[in-house]
């Protein structure tokens, strides 16, 4: 499949540089960028990821990382005059920055779909949830409109709706905050979508109800095989659901890896004050957080070197003033886990291992 | 406020407490109670706007805040935590029960008379970009309180504002600035600034870093801390994260549709709950360890969403969702009581502990299903 | 229920400014009605005239009068002959003595034609020029059309109606003159003799109808839901139609009722510049005489047709946005 796509396309498949084999998904080096009144916005500056079927990819940062902008990119929903989007996005074999906006739009909703973070504001008010479910579904497919309900209904049914041939004709504002989310995720799933983008998915609802969404999504996900991106600021539902992990700072990838490396042995000094900003239940209570100083940066003035110095407490253990004039590159630390840290190994060992670690 | 009122307020023939102060804290002090609190807000219809309803929001609650304490108020959106707080800091008027602040019954003053208390109340809320004038600097937002109450203090407003805004971590020489010049963060302690000025003795926040970055909220939340041990604040911290609330608090409320369905020390809360609710609510939190993700089989999967305040259930309010509802819990509305030292439980069933109505064993059917649904997503696991 | 209520305050406002505001001012019921006799009055026919009109009793009962006479009819005696004055009887002009209502019975289908057709002519080109204007946002097209747009608020319609008089029947004839010609007689000869009373009226309205749509549109297609609507891989052209469009439209709607519903009874200035006999005009003079039964006539009118427009503004706006009907 893929191997046709390509050839359909006449791009030779070296175009692709050190693309997982079994990626169904390879950002590389994806760049968007505004262009506003107060100056160019680099809202993502140089991210490169793969995500396998039947994998989940968590992209964790604060507001103004990048990271839904990552998101409504690869889905190439920046189409705006303003945005000048570059890189490679490979969906499937498929080169989609390149492609014909037409091309990507067939693309979005059947092989690529998204679930938004708040569902009321993302679906249409005037319409019933049915009527935005038929619509997804028959975008993509030649059917009637009562095949199409028909297929609605199921997909309700299958989110855990109660009593979907009803509820079919009701309209979002009639829905409860979870069942809302039910909802939209099966409008995303209704055509079978290989890769789902999930951003925030849960954070506008409570916790007991953002444990049946998630329930939901791996249940979804293991039935169906499809790969996921959930992006969120919650290091729990991270830990809950991703394989693999990518954590961003001003619009760059800062550390990447296997979740359970990142957890475990995290190489980045954002990352460890991720984790040592948030109180834990599973452990015993700490007496202090340890926050990050300071507040996330501007994206028009990013600062120089590397993006997190002005807040980094280790900023100036490397040598030569470094960290405020080169920007540190990601660098492989482990097996397929990176970080772009200009402190060495050791020393990062160290200091998590030391200092980080006894007070998490 | 004196000792020998102290006594007179334990003394009152409240059991549960009355052996709470004496138990737990040595420093007992009540600073605010509150008895069989309520707001209902009517529903209206039609031209003439006759009342045909009314939600529910907080049903009949009590509780006491110690002085020095942290009380976290936990609960899901709809369970009347806000209007809670909105009772307590009188912003609302309850409609019935009482609110007692140093000994005072200020359930029902007017404004007038609320106004030495408004100096002693203060609150902070969840959004800190609406809840600050756009059009005001932040000297004037801060020593707002100071105009309001009339109050000169030492040195003269200014230089007060400029000690508060550096006590909150801010730079005082940002006296002229404008709110939108300033990041969440910073807003939110601009916000507690303003909360700080006049000295007062409870501090209410609402969800005070909900709005805010993860790397952000840690700074407030010491914040909150440092204030606590500086200026012996009281707070009444109502939030929806329950690692938040763990790490703040003393004490914890849980409220469900307008109850409080338990309210018990911090660790004994968390070490074991007793209410259902409170389990299945601890449960669902998400744990950032992904090695665990392999045994969560622990996790409890609530069934559905929160029945409407407008017509909530019978008896106890929890039994439409509850695995262990027996007819009892249909029937009967469990009273909070103390169960174990310092922690107050309302439910014939509790968890970890023994059995209140034991004779009542016939699950309902509604039971049946939610203890279906968590073996099914157990072993799925 | 309301919108009768309403009408009923209506009248009572109109009644008792134009009956009290003179009698505040000193007027006893003598002077009235000599004013109404004009010059030659003598004291019989200022007598029967006060009596004919029930000047001499009380606001209240003159009020009742008048609303019976709105629905049953009413009878007049004016010297020795009785007439019947049947329902609505608006009564007769002080004026000129000829009956209100078939006066205004002849109005208003002019009225409502110019405003009809203008209406038409405003949503169709002031919707579409806002809807290009906001998905071409800074491009040369919206600049030029916003510009337009601000001239078209700007100039007022005797200017824009003068103009287009001027040019098109007096410089190049292309009409001999402007007329109301019945629809119900000559469709196409209707919509013909009223274009340029429509253009002239409609420029100001689809400037206004632009800049609002525009101003809609660019809101509505930053909203999620347009988001969503493009995650799902639909044409641009339905995202816009069929998303954004419906939800810029509503609040359009409520505009719309109102601006029509006024202007059936307060075109004055189109129907003056083109000479066209509404109810506009009619009330104009009308006022400047103090003509009572002839402004309540028309004010009632012009109130009836915002009242009503209002009403079916509320039932599309429950079938636009769910959200309406359940509240």
């Amino acid at each position: 499949m893929s191997k046709l796509d390509k050839a359909a396309l006449g791009e030779p498949d070296s175009v692709a540089p050190s693309t997982a084999d079994d990626a169904f998904l390879s950002v590389r080096d994806l760049r968007i960028h505004f262009d506003t009144d107060d100056g160019l916005v680099r809202s993502v500056d140089g991210v490169s990821f793969d995500v396998r079927k039947g994998k989940t990819l968590g992209i964790v940062g604060e507001s103004g990382s990048g990271k839904s902008v990552t998101s409504l990119g690869v889905m190439g929903l920046h189409r705006s005059a303003r945005a000048k989007v570059s890189g490679e996005v490979w969906l499937d074999g498929q080169e989609l920055i390149a492609a014909d906006p037409d091309d990507v739009r067939r693309l979005r909703g059947r092989k690529m779909a998204m679930i938004f973070q708040d569902p009321l504001s993302a679906m249409h008010p005037y319409y019933t949830v049915g009527q935005q479910i038929v619509e997804a579904y028959r975008v993509h497919h030649d059917v009637s409109k009562k095949v199409a309900k028909q297929r609605a209904i199921e997909m309700l049914d299958r989110v855990g709706i109660p009593e979907p041939a009803k509820r079919v004709d009701g309209y979002p504002h009639e829905f409860s905050g979870g069942m809302r989310q039910r909802a939209m995720i099966a409008m995303a799933l209704v055509n079978n979508p290989e890769l789902l983008i999930a951003d925030e998915p849960t954070t506008a609802l409570d916790v007991t109800v953002q444990a049946q969404i998630l329930d939901l999504i791996r249940d979804l996900q293991k039935e169906f095989g499809s790969a996921v991106i959930m992006i969120t600021h919650d290091l729990g539902v991270v830990a809950e659901m991703a394989d693999d992990l990518l954590v961003m700072y001003g619009g760059r990838c800062v550390e990447r890896g296997p979740a359970e490396d990142v957890f475990s042995a995290p190489r980045h000094p954002y990352t460890w004050g991720l984790l040592g900003s948030m109180p834990r239940l599973d452990r015993e209570e700490t007496d202090r957080l340890i926050p990050i100083k300071g507040a996330p940066p501007s994206l028009i003035n990013l600062p120089s070197g590397c993006a997190f110095h002005p807040r980094c407490p280790y900023a100036d253990i490397p040598k030569d003033n470094v960290t405020r004039t080169v920007r540190p590159e990601l660098t492989e630390v482990g097996g397929s886990h990176w970080a772009a840290c200009h402190m060495t190994q050791e020393q990062r060992e160290r200091i998590w291992t030391e200092e980080i670690a006894p007070k998490l | 406020m004196s000792d020998d009122k102290d006594e007179t307020k334990t003394g009152k023939p409240d059991a549960s407490g009355s052996v709470l102060t004496k138990d737990t804290t040595a420093d007992g002090d009540v600073l605010l109670k509150v008895t069989g609190l309520q707001k209902h807000f009517p529903i209206r219809k039609g031209l003439l706007q006759r009342q045909t309803g009314a939600v529910r929001a907080v049903d009949g609650i009590d509780f006491e805040v110690r002085k020095g304490e942290t009380l976290g108020v936990v609960g899901e959106s709809g369970c009347g935590k806000s209007t809670m707080g909105r009772l307590i800091t009188r912003l609302l008027e309850p409609s019935g029960g009482t609110v007692e602040f140093q000994g005072k019954d200020i359930t029902h003053l007017g404004t007038g008379d609320l106004r030495p208390m408004r100096r002693d109340v203060q609150m902070i809320f969840q959004d800190p970009y609406s809840s600050l004038n756009p059009r005001h600097t932040i000297g004037t937002i801060v020593g707002a309180p100071f105009k309001l109450q009339g109050v000169d203090p030492e040195g003269g407003v200014k230089k007060e504002v400029q000690r508060l805004l550096s006590v909150v971590g801010l730079n005082p020489e940002h006296y002229n600035r404008y709110p939108h010049e300033f990041s969440g963060g910073q807003r939110q302690r601009i916000g507690i600034a303003r909360a700080l000025a006049l000295n007062p003795k409870l501090v209410v926040a609402d969800e005070p870093v909900s709005a805010l970055d993860v790397s952000i909220q840690a700074q407030v939340v010491n914040l909150l801390d440092d204030l606590q041990d500086e200026l012996g604040l009281t707070y009444v911290i109502i939030a929806h994260d329950l690692s938040v609330v763990r790490h703040v608090s003393d004490r914890i409320a849980v409220m469900y549709l307008g109850k409080i369905v338990e309210l018990a020390e911090r660790d004994q809360l968390y070490r074991s709950p007793m209410h259902p609710y409170s389990k299945a609510l601890l449960s669902a939190v998400p744990i950032p360890d992904p090695k665990r993700r392999g045994v969560k089989s622990e996790r409890i999967l609530l069934k559905g969403d929160v029945p409407s305040p407008i017509a909530p259930p019978s008896g106890c309010r929890f039994h439409t969702r509850c695995w262990k509802a027996t007819e009892i819990c249909k029937t009967t509305e469990p009273p909070l009581v103390e169960l174990r030292a310092g922690q107050q439980v309302a439910c014939h069933h509790p968890e970890n502990f023994e059995d209140q109505q034991p004779q009542d064993t016939k699950l309902l059917s509604s039971a049946h299903e939610a203890a279906e649904e968590n073996t099914t997503s157990a072993v799925e696991k | 229920m309301g919108a009768v209520l309403l009408l009923l305050v209506v009248s009572a406002v109109t009644f008792a400014i134009f009956f009290l505001v003179p009698r505040l001012g000193g007027q006893t019921a003598d002077q009235l009605a000599t004013q109404y006799v004009g010059k030659d009055a003598n004291p019989e026919s200022v007598a029967a005239i006060k009596q004919n009109l029930g000047l001499d009793q009380p606001v209240y009962e003159q009020y009742w009068h008048f609303l019976k006479g709105l629905v049953v009819g009413a009878d007049y005696t004016f010297g020795p002959d009785a007439t019947h004055c049947s329902a609505p009887c608006f009564g007769y002009s002080f004026k000129s003595h000829i009956e209100v209502w078939p006066q205004l019975e002849q109005r208003i289908p002019v009225s409502f034609s110019l405003a009809i057709g203008a209406a038409v002519i405003w949503l169709v080109s002031g919707v579409t020029t806002g809807v290009i204007s906001a998905l071409r946002k800074g491009k040369p097209i919206d600049r030029i059309s916003m510009f337009i747009a601000l001239a078209g608020v700007s100039l007022p319609i005797f200017f824009t109606g003068q103009i287009l008089n001027a040019l098109f029947v007096y410089e190049i004839p292309i009409w001999d003159s402007i007329d109301y010609i019945p629809f119900t007689e000559n469709p196409a000869e209707w919509a013909w003799h009223l274009l340029l009373p429509w253009i002239s009226l409609a420029f100001l309205f689809s400037a206004l109808y632009a800049r609002l749509t525009r101003a809609g549109m660019l809101e509505t297609m930053s909203e999620d839901y347009i988001r969503t609507a493009r995650a799902k891989g639909l044409k641009e052209t339905t995202v816009v139609s069929k998303h954004g469009l419906r939800s810029a439209l509503t609040p359009i709607v409520t505009i719309f009722g109102m601006d029509f519903g006024t202007l059936v009874g307060t075109a004055v200035l189109t129907e003056t510049v083109f000479s066209l006999q509404g109810i506009g005009a009619y009330s104009v003079q009308a006022i400047k005489d103090n003509d009572l039964p002839i402004v309540m006539g028309v004010t009632l009118v012009a109130a009836f047709f915002i009242v009503f427009c209002n009403l079916i503004v509320d039932l599309v706006y429950a079938a636009i946005d769910p959200r309406v009907r359940y509240s």
